[in-house]
């Protein structure tokens, strides 16, 4: 962002148009990388896991979108990223049955297919449904909190409060939704088989392409005048307010896109585990996610993407080995992360590491502005102070 | 029609006195300081298991003391809890006052910690930690005695936190190898324990058809208790004014010499021991479990919410009111009262579990803060962000 503001005030706009080459270039590498070398270099069981944590990256981005850079902290996009996976899953399920019930329902003594599970047969609608779904939900759920200025800590509370609602509701819905073992057990998408190895690089390339897109979309909604206005809202909002906008229809559409995001990655993620469950979006999945935003770097796109690569690889390899040892370091990162680098990595190495570059090579320092009050070190000065 | 009525009041009283004892002491620290602690749940989880150890002690001593236990148990758990809650205060919610989200993810990183502490927490993990302890910050201590402590601060961090680990886990490993399972078994494990209530405890009191449990009933009275003590201390106490003020006026209150740091530790420690009340209650209730903290936290936050924050009587009001309507929707005490409005009917029936019952308090909580955003007692002030 500081880099952002001191090239405009220079006019370099010739040298902007050159970085934004150069960034895209950069991430259409990264991605013919990803989809030609990595499957070369890993073993099958780790590419089975990049595909799906780069999955979780996408809903990574879309938290970072709405925590990083409007400030709020929503600790139940589980649901989205459940419903995205559960949207997906009902397509799967019914695909290779031309009529009739997938077996659990008959289980449950249900004989007839339940009206809304009669539009999953076309694949079109399920793929709109995993994103129109989660967004819905989103921008009725935001439309009603943020209307009555609803935030900050009451906002995540609302939040996480839906993910104990949706959870329970799956949960308990078990002729519906097979209750706690969920959808499993798919056989074909549009005639190919999910298992074959084949169909799922295919699921990996369209992962990493969608990655990509998110990517690309992200970025260019935070670099124009509506991120300034997401900013804006994340720093003051009431001053945001008095100017003249209301951030209501800012904070609805924001809240939706990243739903969105989060379901294509419940989908995208489903279709490589071969299974979507209700936890999927109880509180600890959901607040896991936003670990993985605050860990690469909050208002970074890029350390969303690292951190959620960075914290799932960790997780698998630490509980390997220690089972237990994982939720110990899990709970340690929180706290780490939280008091040492509130930036996360990206974000260390952006405002820290990049200051520290400048003047090693004998620059003067750049002026900085901080985001909010909170961090204003003048501010944080006399709060110590008064404390003392 | 009546009866079940009555029933359905009673236990939803019941229910509601759970909660509001759960959420009283987060009502009083959020209110207060405007911290929300994730890892409330888990210090009432602490609180349950301090039962169930106080409980096993006194089988030991026999029978007249093993009837006891309860009171016993309350007390330590109050202290244990509110000792921990301290150390938690001091050691890493100080730091980040003014950021509710991040104390968020802090405190929830706090409460995965004491999960799986829980979990397996043995005689070697004690020792180890005991001896990290007393080594990495006697060597603080020692050292901040000197005069340019300040200076080499972080050198003495590097230095010793390594060495303090080194030597923990390698007593904790050779424990583990001399003496094996003895020492490596976890305490509770996994599994959940069980908390039986004294005999005094069992049964129910009747009144015509109604069926009072005495376990509910010694909720009830303890919640009235707590709910009084706690007005009493903030009303009429030295600290309980200096508590208030601070809550008012936090720079205020520092500028007339009230020293607001401790104002905070004690609220915090406070607010802990209320949550080792609270699990010592629940333990009457269920098995005690690593997860038993999970079930409550989020009922205990929607109360808080609810009622709006910082008002002792909005806590109890919503608590009262969500403990009520969830169990008259999830026992389906109303479908007799609107038969002859048949999608009514439907409607109850459909969401007639203790699950499902959850889904409609919540979309009643969202319809309610439509109304009044601020909870039933919301804060009065010109703050804008009020």
């Amino acid at each position: 962002m500081i880099l952002d503001a001191v090239l405009e005030v220079k006019g370099m706009k010739q040298q902007r148009k050159r970085l934004l080459l150069m960034e895209v270039g950069v991430t259409i590498a990264i991605a013919l990388l990803l989809i030609f070398v990595m499957p070369a270099v890993l073993t099958g069981f780790r590419l089975s896991l990049l595909a799906r944590f780069l999955a979780l990256a996408i809903a990574a981005l879309g938290i970072d979108l709405i925590w990083g850079y409007t400030g709020m902290l929503s600790l139940g996009h589980g649901v989205f990223f459940a419903l995205g996976g559960y949207a997906l899953a009902m397509h799967l399920q019914l695909a290779p049955l031309k009529n009739g019930l997938p077996e659990f329902m008959s289980l449950f003594g249900i004989t007839e297919l339940p009206w809304f599970w009669q539009p999953f047969y076309s694949f079109g609608f399920a793929a709109a449904a995993v994103v129109i779904i989660p967004a819905l939900l989103a921008a009725i759920l935001g439309y009603l909190v943020f209307r009555n200025r609803i935030r900050g800590v009451y906002f995540s509370i609302l939040t996480q409060a839906a993910t104990i609602v949706f959870f329970n509701f799956f949960n308990g819905q078990q002729g519906f939704f097979n209750g706690t073992n969920g959808l499993t057990n798919f056989k074909t998408l549009l005639g190919a088989s999910v298992s074959n190895s084949q169909t799922q690089f295919v699921f990996y390339t369209l992962t990493v392409l969608f990655l990509a897109a998110a990517y690309a979309l992200c970025r260019w909604l935070t670099s124009d005048r509506f991120g300034r206005v997401l900013i804006a809202i994340r720093d003051d909002e009431s001053r945001m307010r008095f100017s003249g906008y209301d951030p209501t229809g800012f904070k609805v559409v924001v809240f939706a896109i990243s739903a969105a995001l989060a379901g294509i990655g419940g989908a995208l993620f489903t279709l490589q585990s071969g299974l979507i469950s209700p936890k999927a979006m109880d509180i600890a999945f959901s607040i896991e996610m936003v670990i993985w935003v605050a860990v690469g770097g909050r208002a970074s796109l890029i350390g969303a993407i690292f951190g959620a690569l960075l914290v799932n690889f960790a997780k698998s390899l630490l509980s390997e080995k220690f089972p237990g040892i994982w939720v110990f370091f899990q709970g340690a990162l929180f706290l780490i992360v939280v008091t040492v680098l509130p930036d996360g990595v990206v974000g260390w190495l952006r405002y820290q590491g990049f200051q520290h570059l400048l003047t090693l090579l004998g620059r003067n320092k750049q002026v900085a502005t901080y985001p909010s009050l909170e961090e204003d070190p003048e501010v944080q000065h006399e709060r110590e102070n008064i404390r003392n | 029609m009546i009866a079940g009525l009555l029933d359905g009041i009673f236990n939803g009283i019941s229910i509601g006195a759970v909660l509001l004892i759960a959420a009283l002491g987060l009502a009083i620290v959020f209110g207060l300081m405007g911290v929300i602690n994730l890892a409330h749940g888990e210090l009432m989880m602490l609180g349950a298991y301090t039962t169930f150890v106080v409980q096993n002690g006194f089988k030991m001593l026999g029978k007249p003391w093993s009837e006891t236990y309860i009171i016993f148990a309350l007390i330590l758990a109050f202290l244990v809890t509110a000792a921990v809650g301290l150390v938690l205060e001091r050691g890493v919610i100080r730091y980040l006052y003014g950021r509710p989200l991040e104390t968020l993810l802090a405190t929830w990183g706090v409460s995965l910690i004491l999960q799986q502490f829980a979990r397996s927490v043995s005689w070697v993990l004690v020792i180890g930690i005991a001896i990290f302890c007393f080594l990495f910050f006697g060597a603080l201590w020692v050292l901040s005695r000197r005069p340019d402590f300040e200076r080499i601060r972080n050198w003495v961090i590097a230095i010793m936190l390594p060495i303090s680990l080194g030597v923990a886990s390698a007593t904790g490993a050779f424990l583990g190898q001399t003496y094996k399972l003895a020492v490596t078994k976890p305490w509770f494990g996994a599994q959940n324990v069980d908390v039986t209530a004294p005999n005094w405890l069992r049964g129910g009191l009747r009144l015509g058809t109604l069926q009072m449990p005495y376990t509910r009933l010694f909720i009830i009275g303890l919640t009235i208790v707590c709910v009084a003590g706690i007005y009493v201390f903030l009303q009429r106490s030295p600290w309980g004014l200096r508590i208030r003020s601070v809550m008012q006026n936090r720079s205020m209150s520092a500028c007339l010499g009230i020293p607001t740091a401790k104002v905070d530790a004690i609220t915090f420690a406070l607010g802990s021991g209320l949550a080792g009340i609270a699990g010592c209650a629940i333990s009457l209730l269920g098995s005690v479990g690593p997860n038993t903290g999970q079930n409550y936290i989020v009922d205990t936050f929607m109360v808080v919410v609810v009622g709006g924050v910082g008002k002792l009587v909005g806590s109890i009001v919503a608590a009262m009111g969500i403990g009520t309507i969830n169990y008259l929707i999830s026992s389906k005490v109303l479908v007799p009262m609107v038969a002859p409005i048949k999608p009514l009917v439907d409607l109850f029936e459909f969401f007639g579990t203790t699950s499902m019952a959850k889904v409609m308090v919540f979309a009643l909580i969202i319809a309610f803060l439509q109304v009044r955003p601020g909870g039933i007692f919301p804060q009065k002030g010109r703050s804008v962000d009020a």
